[in-house]
């Protein structure tokens, strides 16, 4: 008896510590945003001030708001011009057979292995040539390089399971390929598309390589590197009210997202994890 | 691979022949259409930069030369000159201090960041998979670290271990477990611990979750037959739950693997100018943009390359890691 309380007690303090370590960085960062002056420097583990002087200092001076928006433009043409691309191709991977076909699913997985650092240098090349440098078009173009293979990989896996006798039937009706994806095949992908979508804007604002190498000023930075060089008056001042505010600000969306869509992205994630 | 039974097998049989075939026809040139866009924008944003990147490796090429970059061979990854004394002088990467040293904090950060991640990772899916109340709960709880950007996280626990109000410091001279405040992430022998913290609090409900998938794949009699077995639950663990999670788990580890070996944003924010963490990205990144010896970043970048692709390809053919679907 006394063995059996011990392991549920000692099971719900594995929980405890679980969530616990999970959920306190960002509660403290919130705890953090709403202290200023001196408050910022004494240590406590409950919330004991109110003020928004850092939200009010990071939305109001300097360029955040703008940073904001240069992230919003560029994470949404990522996903937009990615899951055109990805919604056709994915069709072919899944629903017709080709020789070859194996090998282009494996090429197309490598591609997202590749590590960033490897391109770089070329498509820094490509960047200036373009005359993209220091534009958001500059990001939005090389991001492809990892939302497109996620994309069109996850949506793969997502389009095999869709029953065969739908196609069939559309096929008997005299569809084409292009009628059955989107007519046939779009209105029973929505959920697999918002996944994906999510996940590649996610990882489109998360971003931070290409970011910082391929804008150069203030005003077309995107929000992490904005975050990653805020800075105070001097350099040996780090302005933490502000950077937790700013930091707040970039998450407190994300973090709400992913706990509506929780179900759909844990399928998403391991769709793409397990299965690919 | 069995889901080719879910695509349209069209056998041409009898007087319909001709129209299916026609019809196959169709589908294979739609296809080969859908295909080509994406072909085209995967070969502009990642086949052709490799390329260059390797071709600049090759070169002498400096930022803001890049046109007029002439062709060096070898010299940036292995060079020597005979001095008149007889002796030998070495350069380029391969007898670079520094670039062995990114190469080992690189190897030192994977290693022990996904070992860790593994087993804290299992032991999370396991709680998981098990039913309790508010299980919904933690599942949401652990998706939080995940969500938050890496920089954001960097700047969370630098804020969080900062030496003089760092909450960390607080916390453990509180409970007595060290005896003064530590410098975490200046400070040379911690600066890699510091790194070790932040990613594996930030990977590892992503390594729970696949898992997690795995473990919900495995059917339920088993256990119940292990438990009316009289099988002990460490024994039922190691003897039937890790094995037939083993393929899940394995995937798992290669992904992580594969990605901590690229790590930079973590390490650029969190202990920037510390040689102890500095890994190859970072290192690269520097002598490509910071310190203009583009192609000596590039060579570094295409070892990189390299090195990820031999542990891919190894790892492939030594695990027998099916990633086209396996059983599907």
């Amino acid at each position: 008896m006394l063995w059996s309380y011990t392991k549920t007690a000692s099971f719900y303090l594995l929980v405890a510590i679980i969530v616990l370590v999970s959920v306190f960085p960002f509660y403290y960062a919130i705890l953090t945003s709403l202290k200023s002056g001196t408050a910022l420097f004494e240590i406590n583990y409950l919330p004991t001030h109110f003020s928004l002087d850092n939200y009010i200092a990071v939305l109001t001076t300097g360029v955040f708001v703008r940073n904001l928006g240069n992230s919003i433009l560029v994470a949404s043409s990522v996903v937009v011009l990615a899951l055109f691309l990805a919604v056709t191709a994915a069709f072919a991977l899944a629903r017709v057979s080709f020789r070859g076909r194996g090998l282009l699913l494996m090429t197309i997985l490598a591609v997202s292995m590749f590590p960033q650092i490897a391109v770089l240098a070329g498509l820094f090349e490509l960047v200036r040539a373009f005359g993209l440098f220091n534009t958001p078009f500059a990001l939005i173009f090389s991001y492809t390089i990892f939302t497109l293979p996620f994309t069109v990989w996850v949506l793969t896996t997502f389009m095999r399971d869709l029953p065969v006798e739908i196609e069939e039937a559309a096929i008997v009706d005299g569809a084409s390929p292009w009628v059955i994806i989107t007519k046939v095949f779009m209105p029973l992908m929505w959920p697999a598309l918002v996944t994906t979508g999510l996940l590649a804007f996610i990882a489109a604002w998360n971003e931070f390589l290409f970011a910082l190498t391929f804008t150069s000023s203030n005003e077309t930075r995107t929000v992490p590197v904005a975050i990653a060089l805020l800075s105070g008056a001097s350099q040996y001042e780090i302005p933490w009210g502000r950077i937790m505010a700013a930091s707040v600000i970039v998450t407190v969306p994300l973090v709400a997202l992913v706990l509506i869509f929780q179900r759909k992205i844990v399928q998403g994630l391991t769709a793409g994890g397990v299965k690919g | 691979m069995a889901s080719t039974q879910s695509t349209i097998r069209i056998v041409p049989t009898g007087h319909t022949k001709r129209a299916k075939s026609e019809l196959m026809r169709q589908r294979l040139r739609a296809a080969g259409w859908f295909l080509v866009p994406m072909l085209i924008a995967l070969a502009i944003v990642a086949g052709w930069p490799l390329l260059r990147t390797i071709y600049f490796s090759f070169t002498n090429a400096s930022l803001t030369n890049l046109d007029g970059a002439e062709w060096v061979g070898f010299k940036n990854y292995l060079n020597w000159t005979v001095l008149k004394s007889g002796r030998v002088i070495w350069s380029g990467l391969l007898s670079d201090p520094a670039w062995w040293n990114a190469v080992w904090n690189t190897v030192r950060f994977s290693v022990v960041s996904v070992t860790l991640e593994t087993i804290l990772g299992t032991v999370v899916a396991l709680v998981l998979n098990a039913e309790f109340k508010g299980r919904g709960l933690v599942r949401a709880a652990i998706l939080i670290p995940w969500a938050i950007p890496t920089i954001v996280s960097a700047r969370m626990w630098g804020w969080m271990l900062n030496d003089q109000f760092g909450i960390i410091n607080d916390v453990l001279l509180t409970f007595g477990l060290i005896d003064h405040k530590i410098a975490w992430t200046a400070s040379s022998d911690t600066a890699m611990i510091a790194v070790l913290i932040v990613d594996v609090w930030k990977t590892t409900p992503f390594m729970a979750l696949l898992i997690l998938a795995g473990l919900q794949m495995i059917p339920r009699d088993i256990y119940e037959a292990a438990s009316l077995d009289g099988v002990h639950p460490v024994k039922t663990f190691w003897k039937v739950t890790l094995p037939l999670v083993r393929p899940a788990l394995m995937v798992a580890v290669i992904f992580r693997l594969l990605d901590a070996m690229r790590i930079f944003d973590l390490i650029y924010v969190l202990t920037p100018n510390s040689s102890q963490t500095k890994t190859i990205s970072v290192l690269a990144r520097e002598n490509l943009i910071d310190f203009d010896k583009f192609a000596y970043g590039s060579a570094q970048s295409t070892m990189l390359f390299l090195i990820i692709a031999l542990m891919t390809i190894l790892y492939i053919w030594l695990g027998k890691v099916r990633f086209d679907g396996g059983d599907r």
